[in-house]
C-alpha cells in the first residue's frame, strides 16, 4: 500500500499526490515512468513520474481526470492509500550536458518534462522552456518549470495568458528567430507532439518524444504499447517511452489510442450513473 | 479387482453451457469413481511412471492410499515432492509423461494420474484438515534466498529452499502471484482461486512474498546481494510475445495472445465493467498458432462472445504442439480448425481496424531441424478470410528486462539464460536460473522441475560456501 502524504489539485481536473514509494524513489531516473492499480478492481494506469525524493522515499504524480479510472483516482484524499504501484519502468532518459535545450510541453505533459528540464539544467544546460495549455487556469507547474529552465513562455489556446494560439506557435517563432537548439523535447498529448515534430523537422533540430501509449503490465509482456519507430515495432514501455520524435508513426499511435474508446465510454458512463457520482465533476 | 476396467473418463461441463461462462471445464472425480480409478494400478514392481514424473513424485504411493480412501494422505505423499498438486492435476501434460510411461497403458489406456493427484489435492483443499497439516514455517538459519518470479520455477524453487530450512523472499514484478499460471491460463482451465490456494501453501512454509517488485528496476541483482542474500535464482519466464512480422499487425483487433489472456486472465477483463480493464473481441476471430496458449485464446475469445474463431496453422494436426485434450476441448467447443495456412498479411480499414487477414495454402515438404515436416507455401494459393480480430499466438521469447541487467550473466542466442543442467547455476556465483527463461517456453512442471533441481544447487552452493568462511 502506498499512502498519498500531499494532495493538491493544480487546475482543475488536475491533480498532483505525492505518494509513498521509497524503492522506487531511490531508483526513479528523468524519464521513468511507473504502474499503479488503485484497488483489485482496477486497471493498471502507467502515469510518468513527475519528481522523486529518495530522501523521504516519495514519488510525484500528476494526472488529469479524463475517464473512469482517472476521475476514481482523483477522489482520494491525503491519507489514503493505492493498492500497487511498480515501478521505475521503461528506459530512463539519457540526459547530459548540452548547450541549449528547449522543451516543449502541452497540456498536462508539463508533469513529465519537469524531471527532464530539472536535470539538464542541473548539468549546466541552457533550458528553454515552453509551455501550453488550454486556458490560463490549465496552466501548471509554472513555479516549477521557471526555477528548472533559464527562460520560459507560455501560450494558451483562447490567449488568457501569454502567447495567443498553439505552442508549436512558440516554437516556430523561436527556431525562424535563428535559435538552434542541440534537443527539442516534447511531451503533451499526442497531436502536440506530432505537430511539434513537423515544426522541427523544417529546421533540421533533433526532438524526443514521449509516448502515453496503451499499457497493460508495463513490462514488456504483452505488447499492447508498440508503436512503429523508424518502421521497426517497439515497445513504448521497455524501449521507451522517449523515442526519437521525427521517426515515430503518429497516425497509427493515434489510431490504436481509440482501441477502446467504446468500452471507456461505457465505463465513464456508468461510473458517472453510481449513486456517489464523480465527485471531481462535482467541485 | 476386477479383471478390467476402463479408465474413468473426466467429467465435464456441456461444450453448449460452458462457452457461456467461465467457470472450470473438467469438474473432477467424486470420490467413488477416484477410488475405483486408483484401483486399476497394478501397483508394477518397476514403478516407471516415477522415471515419467518431471519432479518424481511418488505416484504408485499415492495412487494406493487414494484406493485405500486415504484422501488426505495422499495429497500429503504428493507434496513430499510437489508443492503445487492442484495445479499439476490440471496443467501438466501427463500423456506424455507419467501416464504415457504407465504399464497399463501398453494394451490399454494408463491410470488417469492427473485426474487423481487433482482428486487428492482438491479433496485436502476442501476438508478442514488441512490446517493442523501445515509445516512449521521455515527457521531460516540456513541461508537467505532471493527467488525472482513467482511462476512455477519460482514456487518451487521457494518451496524447496523454504522446507531446507532457508529464508525465502519472493520477489514478482506484477501485483498479484504465479506468472503464467495467473496471467496466462484462463480460469475455465485453472480457477484462480486454486492458484491463491496453492501459493498460500507456499508462504505457510515461511516464504516471503514481494509483489510490485521488478528485479532489475526496482531493486539490482547486486543490491539483492549487497542487502545479504547468499544465493538468487532467476525465474523469471518467458513472456515476450512474438509477432508474426507480417505488414498490418499493429491495427486495431490485433492482439499478442500474452495482451489478450493477460486482459482476461491477470485483469478480469472477461468480467468488465465490474472490473474496470477493458477487452475487445469482434465477430470473427483468426487466432494464429495451434500451441496450449493458441487454444486458451480461442477459447476465451468465444466465451467473450465471438461468432466465430478459427485456428490458423501452417502445418497439419499432427504437427500442433498444444496437448490433445485441449484441442480436443477447442473442437468440442466449435473452434475452426484452418490448417496449413499461413497468414501473410492482416487487412484493415481507413480507420485503422482488422478488416481481414491474406493467408496462403502450405503443404508439408521434408523435415526440418524440429523433426516435423516443414511447411512449404503454395504459389498462387492467397486467399482472404473475413475477419475483424486476430490473436498471435506464436511463442514468446524468455523476459529480456532482468537478465540483460546481470552483467556477466552468460545468454543463449533468444535471450535465455544459461545454466548447468545438473544445479542450474549460471555463469555468475550465486545466480541461479531455471524454467521458461532457460528453455524458452516450455511446460508448467518442466519449470518446477528446474526449480527443484535449482534448489538443491543452492543448498548446495551455500553450504560450500559458509564450509569455506569457517
Amino acid at each position: 500500500m502506498h499512502r498519498i502524504i500531499k494532495r493538491e489539485e493544480l487546475a482543475p481536473k488536475i491533480k498532483l499526490f505525492v505518494v509513498e514509494a521509497p524503492e522506487i524513489a531511490a531508483h526513479a531516473r528523468p524519464g521513468h515512468f511507473f504502474v499503479l492499480r488503485m484497488h483489485e478492481h482496477g486497471e493498471r494506469i502507467p502515469l510518468t513520474i513527475a519528481d522523486s525524493d529518495p530522501g523521504a522515499g516519495t514519488i510525484t504524480m500528476v494526472f488529469q481526470e479524463v475517464g473512469k479510472s482517472t476521475c476514481e483516482l482523483g477522489t482520494l484524499e491525503e491519507g489514503d492509500s493505492i493498492l500497487d504501484i511498480v515501478g521505475p519502468l521503461g528506459t530512463p532518459r539519457d540526459i547530459r550536458r548540452l548547450d541549449t535545450v528547449v522543451c516543449v510541453a502541452g497540456g498536462v505533459g508539463v508533469a513529465p518534462i519537469y524531471p527532464e528540464a530539472k536535470a539538464f539544467h542541473e548539468l549546466g544546460t541552457r533550458v528553454i522552456s515552453l509551455v501550453g495549455a488550454q486556458t490560463k487556469d490549465m496552466l501548471i507547474f509554472k513555479d516549477r518549470m521557471e526555477t528548472v529552465s533559464d527562460e520560459v513562455h507560455y501560450s494558451t489556446d483562447d490567449g488568457s495568458f501569454g502567447y495567443h494560439g498553439f505552442v508549436t506557435g512558440l516554437l516556430r517563432d523561436l527556431l525562424a528567430g535563428g535559435l538552434r537548439p542541440d534537443e527539442v523535447v516534447a511531451i503533451g498529448p499526442l497531436p502536440m507532439m506530432r505537430a511539434t515534430c513537423k515544426v522541427t523537422a523544417e529546421f533540421g533540430v533533433k526532438t524526443i518524444v514521449s509516448l502515453n501509449a496503451i499499457m497493460v503490465d508495463g513490462t514488456g509482456m504483452c505488447g499492447s504499447c508498440r508503436v512503429t519507430v523508424d518502421g521497426k515495432t517497439m515497445f513504448s514501455c521497455v524501449e521507451g517511452p522517449a523515442f526519437d520524435g521525427h521517426k515515430v508513426d503518429f497516425e497509427e499511435l493515434m489510431a490504436r489510442q481509440t482501441r477502446f474508446l467504446a468500452e471507456e465510454k461505457l465505463a465513464m458512463e456508468r461510473y458517472k450513473a453510481h449513486a456517489e457520482g464523480c465527485k471531481c465533476r462535482r467541485k | 479387482m476386477p479383471a478390467k476396467v476402463d479408465r474413468h473418463p473426466m467429467p465435464k461441463q456441456d461444450p453448449r453451457e460452458r462457452i457461456r461462462n467461465f467457470n472450470e471445464v473438467a469438474l473432477g472425480y467424486p470420490a467413488d469413481v477416484a477410488v475405483e480409478e486408483a484401483k486399476r494400478c497394478i501397483g508394477c514392481p518397476k514403478r516407471p511412471c516415477v522415471a515419467g514424473c518431471p519432479v518424481e513424485v511418488d505416484i504408485p504411493s499415492f495412487v494406493k492410499l487414494i484406493a485405500e480412501g486415504k484422501f488426505v494422505e495422499a495429497a500429503r505423499k504428493i507434496k513430499e515432492k510437489n508443492s503445487l498438486p492442484a495445479i499439476c492435476g490440471r496443467v501438466c501434460p501427463q500423456e506424455t509423461q507419467c501416464e504415457e510411461r504407465c504399464t497399463l497403458g501398453k494394451k490399454g489406456k494408463p491410470v488417469a494420474i492427473g485426474a487423481l493427484e487433482r482428486f487428492a489435492a482438491d479433496y485436502e483443499r476442501a476438508s478442514s484438515t488441512r490446517a493442523a497439516s501445515e509445516p512449521a514455517p521455515a527457521s531460516g538459519a540456513a541461508g537467505r534466498v532471493a527467488v525472482v518470479g513467482s511462476g512455477p520455477a519460482g514456487l518451487t524453487c521457494a518451496a524447496d529452499l523454504a522446507k531446507m530450512g532457508y529464508s525465502v523472499v519472493l520477489f514478482e514484478s506484477l501485483h498479484s502471484t504465479g506468472g503464467v499460471l495467473r496471467y496466462g491460463i484462463p480460469e475455465f482451465r485453472l480457477p484462480k482461486a486454486i492458484v491463491d490456494e496453492e501459493v498460500e501453501y507456499v508462504k505457510s512454509l515461511g516464504v516471503e512474498i514481494r509483489v510490485n517488485t521488478l528485479v532489475g528496476k526496482t531493486v539490482s541483482v547486486d543490491e539483492l546481494f549487497r542487502d545479504g542474500f547468499d544465493a538468487i535464482f532467476l525465474g523469471t519466464g518467458a513472456g515476450l510475445p512474438h509477432f508474426l512480422g507480417i505488414p498490418g499487425e499493429n491495427l486495431n483487433g490485433v492482439y499478442s495472445a500474452n495482451e489478450f489472456l493477460t486482459r482476461s486472465n491477470l485483469m478480469k477483463a472477461y468480467l468488465f465493467p465490474e472490473y474496470d480493464t477493458p477487452i475487445w473481441v469482434g465477430r470473427r476471430v483468426a487466432v494464429v498458432g495451434a500451441g496450449n496458449v493458441a487454444m486458451d485464446a480461442a477459447r476465451t475469445a468465444l466465451r467473450l462472445g465471438a461468432e466465430k474463431v478459427s485456428i490458423v496453422y501452417r502445418r497439419s494436426r499432427a504437427e500442433m504442439p498444444a496437448r490433445l485434450e485441449e484441442i480436443e476441448n477447442a473442437e468440442e467447443e466449435g473452434v475452426e480448425f484452418m490448417l496449413l495456412t499461413n497468414p501473410i498479411r492482416v487487412l484493415g480499414d481507413e480507420r485503422g481496424w482488422v478488416r481481414g487477414m491474406e493467408c496462403i495454402r502450405m503443404e508439408l515438404g521434408e523435415p526440418d531441424e524440429s523433426g516435423r515436416r516443414r511447411p512449404v507455401p503454395v504459389p498462387g494459393s492467397e486467399f482472404v478470410i473475413d475477419i475483424d480480430t486476430m490473436i498471435s499466438a506464436v511463442g514468446t521469447d524468455p523476459n529480456p528486462l532482468l537478465v540483460r541487467s546481470v552483467p556477466g550473466l552468460k545468454l543463449g542466442r533468444h535471450g535465455n539464460v544459461i545454466v548447468n543442467e545438473e544445479t542450474g547455476e549460471t555463469s555468475v556465483p550465486g545466480v541461479f536460473a531455471g524454467g521458461d527463461i532457460v528453455t524458452g517456453s516450455a511446460t508448467v512442471i518442466a519449470a518446477m522441475g528446474a526449480g527443484k533441481i535449482a534448489a538443491r544447487g543452492i543448498d548446495k552452493f551455500i553450504r560450500a560456501k559458509r564450509e569455506r568462511s569457517e
